[in-house]
This record gives C-alpha cells, structure tokens and sequence, in this order.
C-alpha cells in the first residue's frame, strides 16, 4: 500500500482506458500520455494496462507502507526517495516508511508513477481509470488526496527480483519527435470529415497558425487559440461518436481538441484529427505551449506507429533481461 | 403525430450512399443519407449490430443517424471496408424500435422541476397540459451518447418544444426531466445543463458495476409516468 501525502489536485488513477463503453455514453478516460505509462509498467514486469497515477500537479509527495518497486516516466521532472534524488525512466525499490516527492516538471505536463503489480482497485468496465464526471473508477471516483491509501497489487517478480536499471524516453529514443529548436510542438494530423466545408484561406489558416494552448484546458480537451475559423455558411451537425484526437471548430472558430476524458459524442465540424502516434506528445503539452498542425496520409499515420511501437517493445525486452539477471 | 412520422423512401428512386469520413487510423464516421427520422435511425441500428460483429471492430458507437465504428487496429484497406459498409447500408433491413419499454414515473413541477412555468408559458399552454401531453408521449431511445446512460430520445409533442438555454442552470440534479429543443432526457449526473427541468425521476438510469450498465438502449421505447404534480 502507499499512502498520498501531498496531491494538490486533479491527480488520478489512470491505465490505459475504458474502451468498448462508448455506445453507453462512457468516455474512455486513461492516460494522456499512454507510451509513458506503458514504459513505466514495462520497467516493472507488469502489464502495458496496470494503473498507475497520472500526476499533472505537485509538488505532490507519498509513503511507502512497504517495500515497492517503482518507476516515474512522463514528464522531465525532479524525483526524492528518503532525500536522495531518483532517476526518471528507471526501476526503483523503496522500503517501507521511505517517502517520495515529486516537484513541478521542467518540461512536460504529466508524470506518472507506476508501482511493481500495479495499482489493485477494482476494474469497472473493464477498466481501473478515473472517470471523474461519472464517479466510477480509480479512487472512489474521484482525484487523489491527502490521506487517501492505494492498494498495490502483488508483484509477479516477488519482492527480491533486481531492480535498479533504466532506459531512454522516447522522445529522446523515437527520433524526430524532440521538439524542434522554434519551441513549436509538431502535431501530425489527418484530415476528418467537414474539412473540405472550410474555405482555402480557412484551411490554410489553420496549417499556418502557431496555435497555443489555452489555460481553459484539462484532461477532457484543449481549447486554442491564435487564430480563427470560420465557415461560410453555417452548418447544422447531428450529434455523432468522437474520439480523442479530434479538432473541433464551435462557431466562435477556435478550435478544440478533444482528449481522454472527453464526451463520447460531438457535433461540432471536424478539422482534422491527431494521429494515434502524436497523441501521447500531445498529452504533454501544458496549458500555454505552442503547436502547429502538418498533414499526414493514412498510410503515414499508421506507419508512424511503428517506432513507437518498436520503443515500448525494445523497452520491454530490456527490462525483462535485466530481471532475469 | 404525423409530423414526426417517417415517410417510407419512394420505391424506384436511387438512394444516396452514407457519408464515410475517418477520424484518425482508429474510428470510421458513417453518416446516413437525409433527413433525420425513425426510418434511416432503425436502419442506423441494424448497419451497427451488424457491423460490431465484424473482426477488427472494437465497438460501433450509434449517434443520431449515424454510426461511429472504433477499431482495434488501423484497418488495412479503408476503400474495401467502406464499400462494405455501402453495400450493407443498403442491404441490411432497418431495425424497428423493437427495444424493451420503460416507464419513468416522473415527479413533474415543484423545486426540480423549476422550468415548468417556462415551458407552459411559452407553449401558452396550463403547466397541467404540458404535463399531460409529456407524460402522453412515447418516446424513441435513438442513441444513448454524451453522459453514462444518457439516451437522446425521439418523440417530443412539438408543441411543449423549448429552446436550451444560453446560459446552463448549475448543478442541476441527476434524475431531473429535461427538454432540450425538440428532445427529452432524463438527467444521469448532476452538472451544469443547458436543459429545461419540468420534473424529477428516481429511476436508476447507469450502473457501471453491471455489465449492461445502462437502462436505456438504441431502440427502447420510453413512457413518462405521473407519479405526483408539485404546482
């Protein structure tokens, strides 16, 4: 068990979604960032899919009850066990009584913490993930807080398995995914379906535009601004399934991107849509960093995968050999 | 009634196809063809039972007149799979609202039910009326969509129609009797909504502990009892 200490708010028992519960009006929710998740879970021997805790504010800071594997992936941030510095993207054990704390990321949104067995809170369609509109999930339902105890589940390794051993983050392992020197994020998108209703100035407007990303965004989408689009003529939209990833444009033309935690149905005109290879990088970007849209083909949204899948397998088995050790 | 029914499509015209669009690698947006009726929304139904039981389909989300399908993986050919669905669109008979029937009582007026004086007075109509013709309806779950177990339903006597608001009253509870526009709903959490209130059930709309979690599904049929009239 580990018991919060410090959690300022809007922290969350997350793993990877609660998929195939759309058609009840259940959003997904997961992890923003769900190569950062599966990292860590790998560097544990646990399943891609273990909960761990999506933390997006600090400084946040939690016990140990008792001896736990442990790794902290996502965001670039600052790490103590027992006062000494821990090492990000790493395997750790912590006695029981050590306390953890974590500072504000230098860079990057969400850190995540996962533990060796994972988080053990009951699944709930399938799913140990927060939902927090609905109240089901994670914790009660509901963010993490002072005081709150998490059940940790048994680890397959046992409690003597070697630890101590790390691997690269994928934006430095994945190349061409480090942000560019200009400080604006690249997403890669695809285009969806009210696209061509967009006039050619519209369209080009919106590949031009250093879109920000506005301070009125969270895990259930980002709002931006810097630019406006706006149709010619008004278009009704009958309510319809969405997920995350897509642009939105409302009337007033700034557009919306919608994320984990957003509702299952949209009616608003499509833009365009982040590719599956971009999501994660996206659910890194804080309130006020800067992105711009390029397009891709279907055909390179889905090879685009490939490294990233290539990472989390080249992880895994690395992880694995140092255990077997 | 008649203005709500659906006209049967005229034998010997060509039907247009759904629109297909993509939304990213992983989820496919078929959007039936015309008007918004119960004619296209039963064949909605019967293209997603169909289609959710197709390899590779994780799930098919059902909108108003329009499907989304969620797939495991980025399919392989998107052309094949979309001329699929076009021939299924038009081979596939509809599904008549053939679903379970539910009855809702319904507490209408007093301190939940705080739009109804709005709605009468913009319907001209006693609050008394409003709650007759409601509860006289029978109403369409068309898709269930937005919040857990929230289903849009079809059905609505034009002549309580009321608008959404602007501005959406706060916390309204779970369980309040809205109409939205030419909607009706039942409230599943207790949030800001732009719905208009004119009563409150206790039903139990979303259980997500069980494994068919909501009370309302595509194609059930809903009833809108008086349980009591707080005026």
């Amino acid at each position: 068990m580990i018991e919060i200490l410090t959690s300022p708010a809007f922290n969350t028992i997350q793993d990877l979604g609660r998929h195939g519960a759309r058609r009840f009006g259940v959003s997904t929710s997961g992890a923003m960032d769900p190569v950062a998740l599966a990292a860590g879970n790998a560097l544990l021997g646990n399943d891609d899919n273990a909960a761990g805790i999506e933390i997006q504010t600090f400084p946040f800071r939690l016990r140990f009850s008792a001896d736990t594997a442990f790794a902290l992936t996502g965001a670039d941030h600052d790490a103590t066990l027992a006062g000494s510095a821990v090492r990000p993207w790493w395997c750790t054990r912590a006695k029981a009584g050590d306390i953890l704390a974590i500072t504000a990321p230098r860079r990057g949104a969400r850190v995540y913490m996962t533990f060796g067995g994972g988080i053990d809170v009951p699944l709930v369609l399938g799913s140990r993930s927060t939902h927090m509109r609905g109240g089901f999930g994670g914790l009660e339902g509901r963010t993490l807080q002072a005081g709150d105890v998490v059940p940790i589940g048994s680890s397959s390794h046992g409690s003597d398995g070697r630890c101590d051993f790390g691997v690269a983050p994928p934006d430095v392992a994945i190349a061409g995914t480090a942000p560019a020197d200009d400080r604006v994020l690249r997403i890669r998108v695809m285009r969806a379906g009210e696209y061509e209703l967009f006039s050619e100035a519209m369209q080009a407007t919106f590949w031009s535009t250093r879109w920000k990303i506005s301070a009125q965004s969270d895990r259930g989408g980002y709002r931006l601004t810097g630019g406006r689009l706006t149709l010619d003529a008004p278009v009704e939209m009958r309510s319809h399934g969405v997920v995350a990833g897509v642009v939105q444009v409302p009337p007033a033309g700034e557009p919306i991107i919608q994320m984990s935690d957003a509702n299952t149905a949209g009616g608003y005109p499509k833009m365009a849509a982040v590719i599956q290879a971009d999501l994660w990088r996206l659910g890194q970007a804080a309130p006020g960093s800067v992105i711009a849209f390029s397009e891709v083909s279907y055909q390179d949204a889905v090879a685009a995968m490939a490294p990233v899948n290539d990472y989390l397998a080249k992880l895994r088995a690395t992880a694995d050999l140092y255990r077997a050790l | 009634m008649s203005i709500n029914q659906p006209n049967a499509p005229f034998v010997g015209t060509i039907e247009k196809s759904p629109k297909i669009s993509l939304i990213g690698t992983l989820a496919m947006l078929v959007e039936a063809p015309g008007d918004f009726d119960l004619v296209q929304q039963g064949r909605i139904w019967a293209l997603a039972d169909a289609v959710s039981t197709w390899p590779n389909v994780q799930e098919a989300v059902i909108g108003v007149t329009n499907v989304m399908l969620v797939f495991e993986q980025p399919p392989a050919d998107i052309g094949m799979l979309s001329a699929s669905i076009v021939e299924l669109w038009h081979r596939v008979p509809g599904r008549k609202a053939d679903g379970k029937l539910i009855e809702i009582p319904v507490v209408y007026g007093g301190e939940l039910g705080f739009d109804l004086p709005a709605v009468a007075s913009r319907a001209g109509l006693s609050e008394r009326d409003v709650i007759r013709i409601h509860s006289e309806g029978e109403y369409t779950v068309c898709a269930v969509a937005s919040s857990p177990g929230f289903g849009y339903l079809h059905g609505l006597d034009p002549r309580i129609y009321m608008p959404r608001k602007s501005v959406p009253s706060l916390n309204m509870r779970a369980g309040s009797v809205t109409i939205g526009g030419m909607q009706t709903g039942v409230a599943v959490l207790t949030s800001p909504n732009g719905w208009n209130a004119i009563g409150w059930a206790s039903v139990a709309m979303f259980d997500p502990n069980s494994e068919q979690p909501s009370l309302m599904l595509p194609g059930d049929r809903v009833r809108f009892r008086i349980d009591r009239i707080e005026l």
